[in-house]
Protein backbone atom coordinates (compact mmCIF):
# COMPACT_ATOMS: atom_id res chain seq x y z
CA UNK A 1 0.00 0.00 0.00
CA UNK A 2 1.72 3.53 -0.79
CA UNK A 3 1.32 6.53 0.80
CA UNK A 4 -0.79 7.96 -1.83
CA UNK A 5 -3.49 5.43 -1.55
CA UNK A 6 -2.97 6.39 2.58
CA UNK A 7 -4.63 10.05 1.25
CA UNK A 8 -7.76 8.66 -0.54
CA UNK A 9 -10.42 10.71 0.52
CA UNK A 10 -12.94 13.39 -0.85
CA UNK A 11 -11.81 16.23 -2.05
CA UNK A 12 -13.84 19.12 -2.00
CA UNK A 13 -14.75 18.42 -5.24
CA UNK A 14 -16.37 15.66 -4.34
CA UNK A 15 -14.13 13.32 -6.09
CA UNK A 16 -12.48 10.57 -4.57
CA UNK A 17 -8.60 11.31 -4.51
CA UNK A 18 -6.69 9.49 -7.20
CA UNK A 19 -5.57 5.96 -7.24
CA UNK A 20 -2.14 5.51 -8.08
CA UNK A 21 -2.92 3.99 -11.25
CA UNK A 22 -5.25 6.55 -12.06
CA UNK A 23 -2.09 9.15 -11.47
CA UNK A 24 -0.04 6.67 -13.54
CA UNK A 25 -2.86 7.13 -16.63
CA UNK A 26 -3.08 11.17 -15.83
CA UNK A 27 0.55 11.57 -15.90
CA UNK A 28 1.17 9.83 -19.28
CA UNK A 29 -1.44 11.70 -20.79
CA UNK A 30 -0.64 14.62 -19.77
CA UNK A 31 2.69 13.76 -21.83
CA UNK A 32 0.64 12.73 -24.82
CA UNK A 33 -0.67 16.24 -24.76
CA UNK A 34 2.49 17.84 -26.33
CA UNK A 35 2.92 15.05 -28.89
CA UNK A 36 1.94 14.98 -32.81
CA UNK A 37 1.48 10.80 -33.10
CA UNK A 38 1.56 7.95 -30.65
CA UNK A 39 1.69 4.13 -31.47
CA UNK A 40 0.55 2.28 -28.33
CA UNK A 41 -0.63 -0.77 -27.12
CA UNK A 42 -3.80 -1.84 -25.44
CA UNK A 43 -4.47 -1.32 -21.96
CA UNK A 44 -2.80 1.59 -20.10
CA UNK A 45 -1.05 3.54 -22.75
CA UNK A 46 -4.95 2.81 -24.17
CA UNK A 47 -6.13 4.82 -21.85
CA UNK A 48 -3.84 7.59 -21.14
CA UNK A 49 -3.83 8.31 -24.80
CA UNK A 50 -7.78 8.81 -25.39
CA UNK A 51 -7.46 11.19 -22.25
CA UNK A 52 -4.96 12.98 -23.83
CA UNK A 53 -7.59 13.41 -26.91
CA UNK A 54 -10.19 14.39 -24.36
CA UNK A 55 -8.22 16.51 -22.45
CA UNK A 56 -5.31 18.10 -24.13
CA UNK A 57 -4.54 17.02 -27.77
CA UNK A 58 -7.67 16.41 -29.39
CA UNK A 59 -5.81 15.94 -32.83
CA UNK A 60 -3.34 13.49 -31.27
CA UNK A 61 -2.79 10.72 -33.89
CA UNK A 62 -3.67 7.60 -32.19
CA UNK A 63 -1.58 4.42 -33.78
CA UNK A 64 -2.69 1.12 -33.32
CA UNK A 65 -0.06 -1.66 -34.57
CA UNK A 66 -2.67 -3.64 -36.08
CA UNK A 67 -2.64 -1.01 -38.77
CA UNK A 68 -5.30 1.69 -37.57
CA UNK A 69 -3.77 5.08 -38.58
CA UNK A 70 -5.71 8.07 -36.57
CA UNK A 71 -7.59 5.77 -34.62
CA UNK A 72 -10.48 8.02 -32.67
CA UNK A 73 -12.03 5.23 -30.12
CA UNK A 74 -15.03 6.43 -28.04
CA UNK A 75 -14.13 3.52 -25.39
CA UNK A 76 -10.89 1.80 -24.11
CA UNK A 77 -10.34 -0.93 -27.17
CA UNK A 78 -10.15 -4.79 -25.10
CA UNK A 79 -7.74 -5.44 -28.27
CA UNK A 80 -5.70 -3.57 -30.48
CA UNK A 81 -8.14 -4.64 -33.71
CA UNK A 82 -11.37 -3.56 -32.27
CA UNK A 83 -13.91 -2.80 -35.01
CA UNK A 84 -14.26 0.74 -33.41
CA UNK A 85 -10.57 1.24 -34.49
CA UNK A 86 -10.75 0.64 -38.12
CA UNK A 87 -14.12 2.60 -38.75
CA UNK A 88 -12.56 5.60 -37.13
CA UNK A 89 -9.53 5.77 -38.63
CA UNK A 90 -7.93 7.86 -41.20
CA UNK A 91 -6.21 5.51 -42.74
CA UNK A 92 -6.08 1.39 -42.25
CA UNK A 93 -3.20 -0.30 -43.12
CA UNK A 94 -1.51 -3.75 -43.60
CA UNK A 95 0.64 -5.10 -41.26
CA UNK A 96 3.50 -5.23 -43.44
CA UNK A 97 3.10 -1.89 -44.43
CA UNK A 98 2.61 -0.68 -40.71
CA UNK A 99 6.02 -1.92 -39.70
CA UNK A 100 7.53 -0.85 -42.96
CA UNK A 101 6.78 2.35 -43.78
CA UNK A 102 5.37 3.77 -40.58
CA UNK A 103 7.25 2.41 -37.85
CA UNK A 104 10.66 2.19 -40.21
CA UNK A 105 9.61 4.51 -42.20
CA UNK A 106 10.23 7.02 -38.62
CA UNK A 107 6.64 8.66 -39.35
CA UNK A 108 6.10 8.09 -35.61
CA UNK A 109 6.89 10.38 -32.83
CA UNK A 110 6.22 8.99 -29.57
CA UNK A 111 5.41 5.28 -28.92
CA UNK A 112 4.56 3.63 -25.45
CA UNK A 113 5.28 0.27 -24.39
CA UNK A 114 5.09 -1.90 -21.02
CA UNK A 115 7.07 -5.36 -20.41
CA UNK A 116 7.12 -7.65 -17.74
CA UNK A 117 10.91 -6.56 -16.74
CA UNK A 118 12.79 -3.45 -17.21
CA UNK A 119 16.39 -2.20 -16.02
CA UNK A 120 18.41 0.11 -15.46
CA UNK A 121 19.24 1.35 -18.98
CA UNK A 122 15.60 0.20 -19.83
CA UNK A 123 15.98 -2.05 -21.88
CA UNK A 124 12.85 -4.37 -21.84
CA UNK A 125 12.00 -8.23 -21.56
CA UNK A 126 8.04 -9.52 -22.51
CA UNK A 127 9.57 -13.15 -23.68
CA UNK A 128 10.66 -15.03 -20.60
CA UNK A 129 10.71 -15.39 -17.05
CA UNK A 130 13.25 -17.78 -16.22
CA UNK A 131 15.61 -19.42 -18.63
CA UNK A 132 14.48 -19.59 -22.33
CA UNK A 133 14.60 -23.38 -22.70
CA UNK A 134 13.20 -24.28 -19.28
CA UNK A 135 10.98 -21.15 -18.33
CA UNK A 136 9.43 -20.47 -15.08
CA UNK A 137 6.92 -18.24 -16.94
CA UNK A 138 6.66 -17.82 -21.09
CA UNK A 139 5.79 -14.41 -21.81
CA UNK A 140 4.09 -13.58 -25.04
CA UNK A 141 6.86 -12.24 -26.75
CA UNK A 142 8.24 -9.39 -28.34
CA UNK A 143 5.26 -8.37 -30.46
CA UNK A 144 5.97 -5.24 -32.30
CA UNK A 145 7.91 -3.85 -29.68
CA UNK A 146 11.58 -3.87 -30.64
CA UNK A 147 11.23 -2.30 -33.82
CA UNK A 148 8.79 0.07 -32.27
CA UNK A 149 11.74 1.37 -30.12
CA UNK A 150 14.15 1.20 -32.80
CA UNK A 151 12.32 3.67 -34.73
CA UNK A 152 10.05 5.84 -33.14
CA UNK A 153 11.51 8.63 -32.64
CA UNK A 154 10.66 8.35 -28.56
CA UNK A 155 9.67 5.68 -26.00
CA UNK A 156 7.87 5.95 -22.99
CA UNK A 157 7.22 3.02 -21.23
CA UNK A 158 4.17 2.52 -18.51
CA UNK A 159 4.97 -0.72 -15.61
CA UNK A 160 4.30 -1.47 -12.38
CA UNK A 161 6.70 -0.29 -9.99
CA UNK A 162 8.08 -3.19 -8.33
CA UNK A 163 11.27 -5.43 -7.67
CA UNK A 164 9.70 -8.60 -9.84
CA UNK A 165 9.52 -5.69 -12.74
CA UNK A 166 12.18 -3.55 -12.05
CA UNK A 167 15.08 -5.95 -12.37
CA UNK A 168 19.20 -5.87 -11.78
CA UNK A 169 19.56 -8.31 -14.88
CA UNK A 170 17.06 -9.29 -17.53
CA UNK A 171 15.83 -12.39 -17.86
CA UNK A 172 16.01 -12.03 -21.99
CA UNK A 173 16.32 -8.82 -23.35
CA UNK A 174 13.55 -8.96 -25.55
CA UNK A 175 13.84 -5.03 -26.82
CA UNK A 176 16.84 -2.28 -26.33
CA UNK A 177 16.00 0.90 -24.77
CA UNK A 178 20.03 2.23 -24.45
CA UNK A 179 21.40 -1.18 -24.31
CA UNK A 180 24.43 -0.82 -22.31
CA UNK A 181 24.12 2.17 -22.23
CA UNK A 182 25.80 5.53 -24.02
CA UNK A 183 26.44 5.01 -27.34
CA UNK A 184 24.88 1.75 -27.74
CA UNK A 185 21.93 2.76 -29.93
CA UNK A 186 23.99 4.28 -32.23
CA UNK A 187 26.41 1.30 -32.72
CA UNK A 188 23.15 -0.83 -33.27
CA UNK A 189 22.01 1.14 -35.57
CA UNK A 190 18.53 1.97 -33.71
CA UNK A 191 17.25 5.50 -35.25
CA UNK A 192 15.29 6.63 -32.50
CA UNK A 193 16.28 8.17 -29.33
CA UNK A 194 15.17 5.46 -27.28
CA UNK A 195 13.22 5.86 -23.84
CA UNK A 196 12.99 8.90 -22.72
CA UNK A 197 10.53 8.53 -19.78
CA UNK A 198 9.33 5.43 -17.30
CA UNK A 199 5.63 6.21 -16.16
CA UNK A 200 5.01 4.05 -12.46
CA UNK A 201 2.29 4.18 -10.13
CA UNK A 202 4.95 5.96 -7.89
CA UNK A 203 6.97 8.13 -9.87
CA UNK A 204 8.51 9.05 -13.01
CA UNK A 205 11.96 7.89 -13.62
CA UNK A 206 14.10 9.14 -16.71
CA UNK A 207 17.30 8.51 -18.48
CA UNK A 208 20.20 10.65 -17.02
CA UNK A 209 21.85 12.78 -20.03
CA UNK A 210 25.04 11.72 -19.74
CA UNK A 211 25.17 8.16 -18.17
CA UNK A 212 21.70 6.77 -19.57
CA UNK A 213 21.15 5.23 -16.44
CA UNK A 214 17.39 5.54 -15.33
CA UNK A 215 17.16 8.29 -12.42
CA UNK A 216 14.07 8.71 -10.31
CA UNK A 217 13.14 12.79 -11.30
CA UNK A 218 9.50 13.20 -9.89
CA UNK A 219 7.34 11.30 -7.18
CA UNK A 220 3.34 11.37 -6.62
CA UNK A 221 2.49 13.05 -3.78
CA UNK A 222 2.95 11.05 -0.39
CA UNK A 223 5.59 8.93 -2.03
CA UNK A 224 9.30 9.09 -0.14
CA UNK A 225 12.15 8.51 -2.85
CA UNK A 226 12.96 5.73 -0.29
CA UNK A 227 10.05 3.87 -0.74
CA UNK A 228 11.08 4.09 -4.69
CA UNK A 229 14.31 2.75 -4.17
CA UNK A 230 13.33 -0.40 -2.05
CA UNK A 231 10.89 -1.34 -4.88
CA UNK A 232 13.73 -1.12 -7.78
CA UNK A 233 15.95 -4.27 -8.24
CA UNK A 234 19.01 -1.65 -8.47
CA UNK A 235 20.19 0.95 -6.72
CA UNK A 236 18.27 3.29 -8.11
CA UNK A 237 19.63 6.66 -8.40
CA UNK A 238 17.61 9.91 -7.42
CA UNK A 239 17.37 13.01 -9.49
CA UNK A 240 19.13 16.23 -7.31
CA UNK A 241 16.07 18.37 -7.86
CA UNK A 242 13.36 16.04 -7.58
CA UNK A 243 9.84 17.19 -8.58
CA UNK A 244 6.30 15.98 -7.27
CA UNK A 245 3.69 15.48 -9.46
CA UNK A 246 0.99 17.65 -9.69
CA UNK A 247 -2.06 16.17 -8.18
CA UNK A 248 -4.77 14.73 -10.68
CA UNK A 249 -6.90 17.44 -11.48
CA UNK A 250 -10.77 17.11 -10.81
CA UNK A 251 -11.09 17.38 -14.72
CA UNK A 252 -8.76 14.52 -15.22
CA UNK A 253 -10.04 12.87 -12.70
CA UNK A 254 -13.52 12.88 -13.58
CA UNK A 255 -12.78 12.26 -17.69
CA UNK A 256 -10.67 9.32 -17.00
CA UNK A 257 -13.72 7.71 -14.48
CA UNK A 258 -15.80 8.62 -16.99
CA UNK A 259 -13.70 6.68 -19.65
CA UNK A 260 -13.15 3.96 -18.15
CA UNK A 261 -17.04 3.45 -17.58
CA UNK A 262 -18.13 3.71 -21.03
CA UNK B 1 -10.14 -20.81 -60.15
CA UNK B 2 -10.95 -20.92 -56.86
CA UNK B 3 -13.69 -24.18 -56.08
CA UNK B 4 -16.81 -23.60 -54.36
CA UNK B 5 -16.88 -26.37 -51.63
CA UNK B 6 -18.05 -26.82 -48.47
CA UNK B 7 -16.00 -26.53 -45.85
CA UNK B 8 -15.24 -29.95 -44.09
CA UNK B 9 -14.70 -31.14 -48.25
CA UNK B 10 -12.15 -27.94 -48.45
CA UNK B 11 -9.95 -28.68 -45.37
CA UNK B 12 -10.07 -32.45 -46.26
CA UNK B 13 -8.69 -31.45 -49.88
CA UNK B 14 -6.05 -28.59 -48.76
CA UNK B 15 -4.74 -29.59 -45.24
CA UNK B 16 -2.79 -32.46 -44.88
CA UNK B 17 -0.97 -33.92 -41.50
CA UNK B 18 2.48 -32.22 -40.99
CA UNK B 19 1.60 -29.62 -43.55
CA UNK B 20 2.82 -25.63 -42.44
CA UNK B 21 -0.46 -24.22 -42.35
CA UNK B 22 -0.32 -20.39 -41.84
CA UNK B 23 -4.15 -19.01 -40.54
CA UNK B 24 -4.08 -15.15 -40.76
CA UNK B 25 -5.91 -12.07 -39.46
CA UNK B 26 -4.79 -9.60 -37.26
CA UNK B 27 -7.37 -10.05 -34.14
CA UNK B 28 -10.31 -9.08 -37.31
CA UNK B 29 -11.45 -12.01 -39.44
CA UNK B 30 -9.35 -14.92 -38.00
CA UNK B 31 -10.50 -18.35 -39.63
CA UNK B 32 -11.88 -20.04 -36.69
CA UNK B 33 -14.23 -22.19 -38.61
CA UNK B 34 -11.59 -23.60 -40.75
CA UNK B 35 -9.53 -23.71 -37.24
CA UNK B 36 -11.90 -25.97 -35.69
CA UNK B 37 -12.91 -27.91 -38.71
CA UNK B 38 -9.06 -29.19 -38.82
CA UNK B 39 -9.64 -30.56 -35.08
CA UNK B 40 -12.53 -32.19 -36.37
CA UNK B 41 -11.11 -34.10 -38.68
CA UNK B 42 -8.48 -34.69 -36.37
CA UNK B 43 -5.12 -33.17 -38.39
CA UNK B 44 -1.79 -33.77 -36.89
CA UNK B 45 1.78 -32.76 -36.51
CA UNK B 46 1.13 -29.57 -38.33
CA UNK B 47 3.59 -26.49 -38.19
CA UNK B 48 1.42 -23.54 -37.57
CA UNK B 49 2.27 -20.39 -38.69
CA UNK B 50 0.51 -16.84 -37.42
CA UNK B 51 2.27 -13.24 -35.90
CA UNK B 52 -0.43 -13.70 -33.43
CA UNK B 53 -1.07 -16.96 -32.07
CA UNK B 54 -4.83 -16.37 -30.62
CA UNK B 55 -7.59 -18.07 -29.08
CA UNK B 56 -7.35 -20.34 -32.39
CA UNK B 57 -3.92 -21.69 -32.22
CA UNK B 58 -4.59 -21.77 -28.24
CA UNK B 59 -6.91 -24.35 -28.67
CA UNK B 60 -5.00 -26.47 -31.95
CA UNK B 61 -2.06 -26.25 -29.48
CA UNK B 62 -3.85 -28.36 -26.35
CA UNK B 63 -5.38 -30.36 -28.89
CA UNK B 64 -1.84 -31.79 -29.37
CA UNK B 65 -2.51 -30.87 -33.33
CA UNK B 66 0.81 -29.07 -33.88
CA UNK B 67 4.25 -29.73 -33.55
CA UNK B 68 5.97 -26.80 -34.11
CA UNK B 69 4.87 -23.20 -33.76
CA UNK B 70 6.55 -20.10 -35.58
CA UNK B 71 5.22 -16.73 -34.01
CA UNK B 72 5.59 -13.29 -32.98
CA UNK B 73 3.16 -12.59 -30.04
CA UNK B 74 1.27 -15.30 -27.93
CA UNK B 75 -0.91 -13.57 -25.70
CA UNK B 76 -4.46 -13.38 -25.27
CA UNK B 77 -4.89 -9.68 -26.32
CA UNK B 78 -6.02 -7.53 -23.32
CA UNK B 79 -6.71 -10.33 -21.39
CA UNK B 80 -3.43 -12.08 -20.10
CA UNK B 81 -1.80 -14.74 -21.28
CA UNK B 82 -2.72 -17.96 -23.82
CA UNK B 83 -2.45 -20.74 -21.21
CA UNK B 84 -2.42 -23.79 -23.62
CA UNK B 85 0.64 -22.55 -25.45
CA UNK B 86 2.22 -21.47 -21.99
CA UNK B 87 1.10 -25.36 -21.12
CA UNK B 88 2.57 -26.53 -24.38
CA UNK B 89 6.09 -24.61 -23.83
CA UNK B 90 6.44 -24.82 -19.83
CA UNK B 91 5.25 -28.26 -19.32
CA UNK B 92 5.45 -30.33 -23.03
CA UNK B 93 1.71 -30.77 -22.70
CA UNK B 94 0.42 -32.39 -24.59
CA UNK B 95 3.61 -33.00 -26.21
CA UNK B 96 6.76 -30.61 -26.10
CA UNK B 97 6.00 -28.10 -28.96
CA UNK B 98 9.09 -26.69 -31.29
CA UNK B 99 8.78 -22.67 -31.38
CA UNK B 100 10.45 -20.17 -33.68
CA UNK B 101 9.93 -16.94 -32.62
CA UNK B 102 10.33 -13.42 -34.47
CA UNK B 103 9.30 -9.92 -33.87
CA UNK B 104 6.21 -8.89 -35.51
CA UNK B 105 8.40 -6.63 -37.93
CA UNK B 106 10.06 -9.62 -39.14
CA UNK B 107 7.08 -11.90 -39.47
CA UNK B 108 5.68 -9.63 -41.98
CA UNK B 109 9.05 -9.03 -43.64
CA UNK B 110 8.96 -12.60 -43.91
CA UNK B 111 5.57 -12.52 -45.57
CA UNK B 112 6.02 -10.43 -47.91
CA UNK B 113 8.92 -11.91 -49.09
CA UNK B 114 7.36 -15.08 -49.74
CA UNK B 115 4.70 -13.53 -51.27
CA UNK B 116 7.34 -11.87 -53.59
CA UNK B 117 9.20 -15.48 -54.53
CA UNK B 118 12.26 -13.93 -52.44
CA UNK B 119 14.52 -15.98 -50.62
CA UNK B 120 14.64 -13.51 -47.67
CA UNK B 121 12.95 -10.24 -46.46
CA UNK B 122 15.14 -6.93 -45.12
CA UNK B 123 14.36 -4.63 -42.32
CA UNK B 124 16.02 -2.85 -39.34
CA UNK B 125 15.55 -5.41 -36.25
CA UNK B 126 16.36 -7.63 -34.03
CA UNK B 127 19.71 -5.70 -33.31
CA UNK B 128 20.96 -5.94 -30.21
CA UNK B 129 18.22 -8.25 -29.07
CA UNK B 130 18.51 -11.56 -27.05
CA UNK B 131 16.25 -12.47 -30.48
CA UNK B 132 19.22 -12.74 -32.69
CA UNK B 133 20.75 -15.37 -30.42
CA UNK B 134 17.63 -17.44 -30.65
CA UNK B 135 15.98 -17.58 -34.16
CA UNK B 136 16.05 -17.16 -37.76
CA UNK B 137 17.95 -14.32 -38.35
CA UNK B 138 21.43 -12.83 -40.27
CA UNK B 139 22.56 -9.30 -40.47
CA UNK B 140 23.65 -8.47 -44.05
CA UNK B 141 25.54 -5.17 -45.31
CA UNK B 142 23.68 -2.75 -47.63
CA UNK B 143 25.45 -3.43 -50.70
CA UNK B 144 24.90 0.57 -51.53
CA UNK B 145 26.24 1.80 -48.46
CA UNK B 146 27.20 -1.00 -45.99
CA UNK B 147 24.66 -0.30 -43.43
CA UNK B 148 24.09 -3.67 -41.58
CA UNK B 149 20.08 -4.88 -41.66
CA UNK B 150 18.13 -7.82 -40.75
CA UNK B 151 17.59 -10.50 -43.02
CA UNK B 152 15.28 -13.01 -42.24
CA UNK B 153 13.88 -15.92 -44.72
CA UNK B 154 10.96 -16.16 -46.39
CA UNK B 155 7.43 -17.43 -45.21
CA UNK B 156 6.44 -19.96 -47.94
CA UNK B 157 3.45 -22.03 -45.75
CA UNK B 158 1.99 -25.56 -47.49
CA UNK B 159 -1.53 -23.94 -46.97
CA UNK B 160 -2.58 -20.58 -46.23
CA UNK B 161 -6.13 -19.97 -44.45
CA UNK B 162 -7.65 -16.92 -44.14
CA UNK B 163 -11.40 -15.23 -44.12
CA UNK B 164 -13.02 -12.79 -45.45
CA UNK B 165 -16.62 -11.13 -45.93
CA UNK B 166 -17.32 -11.66 -48.98
CA UNK B 167 -16.56 -14.04 -52.49
CA UNK B 168 -18.38 -14.10 -55.72
CA UNK B 169 -19.28 -17.51 -57.99
CA UNK B 170 -15.74 -17.29 -59.27
CA UNK B 171 -13.88 -17.75 -55.79
CA UNK B 172 -13.18 -14.09 -56.07
CA UNK B 173 -12.66 -12.54 -52.76
CA UNK B 174 -12.57 -9.12 -51.17
CA UNK B 175 -11.98 -8.48 -47.47
CA UNK B 176 -11.89 -4.97 -45.49
CA UNK B 177 -11.55 -3.18 -42.63
CA UNK B 178 -8.04 -4.71 -40.65
CA UNK B 179 -6.17 -6.09 -43.51
CA UNK B 180 -3.62 -7.87 -41.31
CA UNK B 181 -1.11 -9.66 -43.47
CA UNK B 182 -3.65 -12.47 -45.13
CA UNK B 183 -2.66 -11.40 -49.01
CA UNK B 184 0.61 -11.82 -48.46
CA UNK B 185 -0.14 -14.88 -46.42
CA UNK B 186 -2.44 -16.12 -49.33
CA UNK B 187 -0.18 -15.34 -52.23
CA UNK B 188 3.25 -16.92 -50.23
CA UNK B 189 1.83 -20.33 -49.83
CA UNK B 190 1.35 -23.35 -52.09
CA UNK B 191 -2.10 -23.92 -51.34
CA UNK B 192 -5.07 -21.48 -49.89
CA UNK B 193 -8.47 -21.84 -48.60
CA UNK B 194 -10.91 -18.81 -47.66
CA UNK B 195 -13.51 -19.16 -45.83
CA UNK B 196 -15.97 -15.96 -46.03
CA UNK B 197 -19.53 -14.47 -44.61
CA UNK B 198 -21.29 -14.63 -47.59
CA UNK B 199 -21.19 -15.73 -51.50
CA UNK B 200 -22.66 -12.68 -53.69
CA UNK B 201 -23.72 -12.20 -56.99
CA UNK B 202 -21.36 -9.74 -57.56
CA UNK B 203 -18.59 -7.89 -55.27
CA UNK B 204 -19.42 -4.09 -54.75
CA UNK B 205 -16.11 -2.37 -54.32
CA UNK B 206 -15.54 -1.28 -51.18
CA UNK B 207 -13.57 1.54 -49.57
CA UNK B 208 -10.12 0.06 -48.35
CA UNK B 209 -11.36 -3.33 -49.80
CA UNK B 210 -8.37 -6.22 -50.96
CA UNK B 211 -9.41 -8.69 -53.66
CA UNK B 212 -7.69 -11.72 -54.04
CA UNK B 213 -8.79 -12.93 -57.99
CA UNK B 214 -10.42 -16.42 -58.08
CA UNK B 215 -7.24 -17.68 -59.66
CA UNK B 216 -5.04 -17.23 -56.58
CA UNK B 217 -7.09 -19.15 -54.06
CA UNK B 218 -7.66 -23.34 -54.05
CA UNK B 219 -11.03 -22.90 -52.64
CA UNK B 220 -13.76 -20.94 -50.83
CA UNK B 221 -16.08 -22.00 -48.42
CA UNK B 222 -19.06 -20.10 -46.94
CA UNK B 223 -18.87 -20.11 -43.28
CA UNK B 224 -21.39 -17.21 -41.52
CA UNK B 225 -19.91 -16.24 -38.34
CA UNK B 226 -16.47 -18.36 -39.41
CA UNK B 227 -14.60 -15.66 -37.90
CA UNK B 228 -16.04 -15.45 -34.29
CA UNK B 229 -15.14 -14.74 -31.34
CA UNK B 230 -12.96 -12.82 -33.31
CA UNK B 231 -15.31 -10.74 -36.50
CA UNK B 232 -15.80 -9.54 -39.63
CA UNK B 233 -16.13 -5.76 -40.35
CA UNK B 234 -20.13 -5.31 -41.22
CA UNK B 235 -20.73 -9.11 -40.23
CA UNK B 236 -20.47 -9.31 -36.67
CA UNK B 237 -18.99 -8.34 -33.24
CA UNK B 238 -15.66 -9.15 -31.67
CA UNK B 239 -17.11 -11.00 -29.05
CA UNK B 240 -14.72 -9.77 -26.14
CA UNK B 241 -16.39 -11.58 -23.67
CA UNK B 242 -15.67 -14.76 -25.14
CA UNK B 243 -11.85 -13.92 -25.11
CA UNK B 244 -12.23 -12.85 -21.59
CA UNK B 245 -13.72 -16.58 -20.35
CA UNK B 246 -11.14 -18.12 -22.15
CA UNK B 247 -8.50 -16.95 -19.75
CA UNK B 248 -10.61 -19.65 -17.28
CA UNK B 249 -11.49 -22.47 -19.22
CA UNK B 250 -7.64 -22.52 -20.95
CA UNK B 251 -6.17 -22.64 -17.69
CA UNK B 252 -7.37 -25.87 -16.34
CA UNK B 253 -6.64 -28.42 -18.36
CA UNK B 254 -9.66 -30.44 -17.48
CA UNK B 255 -11.83 -27.48 -18.34
CA UNK B 256 -10.32 -27.00 -21.54
CA UNK B 257 -10.79 -30.71 -22.20
CA UNK B 258 -14.43 -30.43 -21.76
CA UNK B 259 -14.39 -27.64 -23.70
CA UNK B 260 -12.79 -29.47 -26.57
CA UNK B 261 -15.50 -32.34 -26.25
CA UNK B 262 -18.22 -30.19 -26.33
CA UNK B 263 -17.63 -27.46 -28.79
CA UNK B 264 -16.26 -29.88 -31.28
CA UNK B 265 -17.86 -33.24 -30.29
CA UNK B 266 -15.05 -35.55 -31.50
CA UNK B 267 -11.37 -36.31 -31.84
CA UNK B 268 -10.44 -35.05 -28.30
CA UNK B 269 -8.74 -38.67 -27.29
CA UNK B 270 -5.40 -37.42 -28.21
CA UNK B 271 -5.59 -34.83 -25.41
CA UNK B 272 -6.17 -37.77 -22.92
Amino acid sequence: MTAVTGRAGRSRGGHRAATPEELQTVVAARRLGRARSCFIGVGRPSTAAILARMLHNPELVIVYESGTIGARPYRVPLSIGDDALAVSADAVVSVPEMFAYWVQGERIELAFLGAAQIDRYANLNSTVIGDYDAPRTRLPGAGGAPEISAGCHEVAIIVPHGRRTFVEQLDFRTTVGHGDGPGSRKRLGLRGAGPTAVYTELGVLEPDPEHLELTLTQVHPGVDPEQVRAATGWDLLVAEHLRETVPATAEELSALRELVAR
Amino acid sequence: MAEILPLPVAVAELVRDGDSVAMEGFTHLIPFAAGHEMLRQGRRDLELIRMTPDLLYDQLIGAGAARRLVFSYGGNPGVGSLHRFRDAIEHDWPHPLEFEEHSHAGMAARYAAGAANLPFGILRGYAGTDLERRTAVERIACPFTGESLAAVPALRPDVAIIHAQEADHHGNVQLWGIPGVQKEAVLAATRSLVTVEQIVEELQPRPGGIVLPGWTIDAVAEAPGGSLPSYALGFTERDNDAYREWDAISRDRDRFRAWLAEHLLTTTEATA
